[in-house]
């Protein structure tokens, strides 16, 4: 299948060039506390990607028949459902990272990524175009949660996914894990860090 | 009593909800340009809070529980729809009456109104006293009463409040500062607040009571 370049558009954008995290600035709450580990990070991306699309598609679907002044109600709701799914489905099939992501599961449907998608693309477009902007915005969340969640995980605990990878002779001549590493405060610092780098590099393309 | 003391001042300090939890913060980075806004923000979010978080206690504690309709019902599965619902409309209901019998302060906080529903401050502290409701009473952390659940809703309120404020006070004389280009805003910031944080970490060995 051929893509239109309006479609690549929709669909690649979001994952750097407008990224929600670093460049729109939205859903920083839970990209910052789920991302101690690699693991729930994954989880948490692959949610909101599938929460984003989703609740794109239906909204999309709905936009002609919802009346201006409750839409923000209406656009709630819709998520909330989701989101519910999403929830019951984690806890029953991957209980220990539902009990990691604790709240945080929950807080996607405060999450401003979605509700800016809903309003500023899903009540404008077709069905088709909110999934492609749905799935580009998810997965532009995922790599940053991805990128945060690695360095603090093998910085932090020495490990990928729970398996170390720092190999022994690295502590026995004295290398140390960085606790800090695993405190709020440096996830802030990190994405503070990305946001510079990305900047950075991107910095030439908008001149 | 005391319990009552300990988690208003656990959830200013300890369990802040900007420095520990990260919760509300697209609205905490993009209104705390000056003090004068995000005081005004830091009220608003504080007020809502107040009036939300005890509503959903009492629905978590009469309807959604285990047990709580009938026997042998669990509602817990509804709660994200019950909450959301509950904030959605409560913050509708205290715009119309701040509009028709306060004008004024209509007019200072009326911008950051509609913005608070879906601040995940507010959503996080009643999820958050979803959990705590279910731990023992000797934890510093439970929520056991009625009067509890204001408690803590007051003090994550002013927990969010000092955070703003301070933010905004430090971004107003970082402008005469020399950044990096590509650092500059965003950046600055985030790295800014992790400081924050950090200083805000010395706090969680505190305990009273």
């Amino acid at each position: 299948m051929k893509l239109s370049e309006k479609t690549k558009e929709t669909l690649l954008g979001p994952l750097n060039a407008n990224n929600p995290v670093v460049v729109q600035v939205l859903g920083i709450c839970s990209a910052l506390a789920v991302t101690v580990q690699l693991k729930p990070a994954l989880v948490m991306g692959i949610a909101v990607t599938i929460i984003v699309a989703m609740s794109n598609v239906i909204i999309s679907l709905l936009r002609n028949s919802i009346p201006m002044r409750i839409r923000i109600i209406v656009q709630l709701v819709v998520v909330a459902a989701l989101v519910t799914l999403v929830s019951e489905v984690l806890k029953a099939f991957a209980y220990d990272v539902a009990v990691q992501l604790s709240v945080y599961i929950g807080l996607i449907i405060t999450n401003c990524i979605l509700m800016g998608r809903l309003e500023a693309f899903a009540m404008s477009n077709g069905p088709w175009d909110s999934l492609l902007d749905g799935l580009g915005n998810g997965l532009g969340y995922a790599i940053i949660l991805i990128i945060v969640a690695f360095f603090r995980e093998l910085l932090g605990s020495g490990t990928l996914m729970g398996f170390p990878v720092i190999p022994e002779w690295c502590y026995q001549h004295g290398y140390v894990n960085n606790g800090m590493m695993m405190m709020p405060a440096m996830a802030l610092i990190l994405v503070g860090c990305i946001i510079w780098a990305h900047r950075s590099i991107n910095k030439e393309e908008k001149k | 009593m005391e319990h009552a003391l300990s988690l208003f001042v656990r959830s200013i300090f300890a369990d802040n909800m900007i420095f520990a939890y990260f919760l509300g913060m697209c609205s905490y980075l993009a209104v705390s340009k000056d003090v004068k806004t995000s005081a005004g923000l830091g009220v608003a979010v504080t007020f809502v809070l107040l009036v939300t978080l005890p509503v959903n206690y009492l629905l978590q504690m009469y309807v959604l529980g285990p047990n709580c309709l009938a026997e042998g019902v669990d509602l817990s599965y509804l709660s994200f729809i019950i909450f959301i619902a509950v904030i959605a409309a409560i913050v509708q209901i205290v715009e119309m009456v701040v509009e028709k019998y306060s004008p004024s302060l209509y007019a200072s906080l009326g911008i950051f109104l509609p913005l608070i529903a879906v601040n995940c401050a507010i959503m996080g502290c009643s999820l958050f006293m979803q959990q705590r409701v279910g731990l023992a009473e000797t934890d510093p952390k439970a929520i056991t009463s009625f009067f509890d659940s204001v408690m803590y809703a007051l003090g994550s309120g002013i927990g969010w409040f000092l955070a703003i404020v301070c933010l905004a006070g430090i971004r107003e004389k970082m402008e005469y500062n020399d950044v990096p280009k590509p650092l500059q805003g965003l950046g600055i910031t985030f790295i800014t607040v992790g400081l924050m944080a950090m200083a805000f970490m010395c706090f969680s060995g505190i305990n009273i009571g």
